[in-house]
């Protein structure tokens, strides 16, 4: 009986070691998403494409990249604008005059794809700077690389230049 | 408690992040030349280094993951310079003034130049960063990462080449 304890009790020390394990393996593996802010609003790139191919030009959502210029004139979403990086005072003032005179129930989506989606220097400032603004559409390309994985490489339309 | 642990292992391995692997094209096998003004004013070519292992590195300042990489870089070059490594560093950044304080900074002891949206062309596109090329001494790319590297990875290929 004393013996059936022990091995019981051994049982279950092993069991909850490896359980620990796992459990500490899963933190040290959290996607890199799991990082991000859980008020901002994404969209896929999918839902990009099937929105710029829906809507009419008056109702499709305005289109920023506010990330590197020399990452817009290589490649950008083909109607997109280019406000200059986000994570500079430059950037959101340049994002702050494109939209002063906009109704703030206007769609927008923000995107960058400088690099991988938790080191993005740039979504986040925009968005903040937007929904301060008092939009109520805002959302965010989500790219879980960069724009080159996420976007070019899946053979989705790019403009190239400014 | 069995099947707690098969689902923690199955979420395990689905999640574990892959290690950085190599990709390589057909159309890059040979590492396109070019010809910049590093910041120190030298002129800096890609084949004035044939003959020695390079590591050409696409960053910029506002790169989280390039800024982790450039220390590594840094010690690589001096470790292995005198058996013919030679780190390159090619900024995506916008602006020029930003890059040299940032060098200075941190004393970056290999060449640093303005990459421009021609040279990202000849690489494939630099459409995310960090992006790193390993070229042989023969002048041929043997490898290219995308975004966080270990920098054990970027050693072991490069002590290879030596």
């Amino acid at each position: 009986m004393e013996a059936e304890l022990t091995m019981m009790r051994l049982h279950s020390c092993s069991t909850a070691s490896v359980v620990l394990t796992l459990l500490t393996g899963m933190a040290l593996n959290v996607p890199a998403w799991a990082a991000d802010r859980t008020n901002l609003k994404t969209v896929t790139p999918e839902e990009v494409l099937r929105t710029l191919a829906m809507h009419s030009s008056s109702r499709r959502p305005l289109l920023f990249q506010v990330g590197s210029h020399m990452l817009y004139v290589q490649a950008h979403i083909p109607g997109s604008e280019y406000l200059g990086p986000a994570a500079s005072p430059e950037g959101v003032q340049n994002l702050r005059n494109r939209v002063a005179n906009l109704a703030r129930s206007r769609p927008i989506v923000l995107y960058c794809g400088c690099c991988p989606w938790s080191h993005c220097p740039n979504v986040n400032p925009a968005y903040d700077a937007l929904l301060q603004l008092g939009f109520t559409n805002v959302k965010v390309l989500y790219m879980a690389n960069n724009f080159g994985a996420d976007w070019v490489d899946k053979g989705y339309p790019v403009a190239r230049g400014d | 408690m069995l099947g707690v642990i098969a689902v923690l292992m199955a979420w395990f391995f689905l999640h574990r992040p892959f290690p950085a692997r190599p990709t390589s094209r057909g159309d890059l096998r040979a590492a396109p030349d070019f010809s910049l003004t590093d910041l120190s004013g030298a002129k800096l070519s890609l084949s004035a280094y044939r003959g020695k292992v390079v590591l050409l590195d696409f960053w910029a300042t506002w790169c989280g993951p390039c800024k982790t990489d450039i220390p590594h870089f840094m010690e690589m070059q001096s470790r292995y310079g005198d058996r013919g490594l030679q780190v390159i560093g090619i900024s995506m950044d916008d602006e020029e003034k930003l890059v040299r304080e940032f060098q200075q900074q941190f004393h970056m002891n290999y060449p640093v130049a303005m990459g421009n949206a021609d040279l990202a062309s000849l690489y494939g596109g630099i459409l995310g960063l960090p992006i790193t090329f390993v070229i042989d001494r023969q002048g041929r790319i043997t490898a290219r990462h995308i975004g966080e590297t270990e920098a054990s990875v970027f050693e072991a290929e490069i002590r290879k080449l030596l």
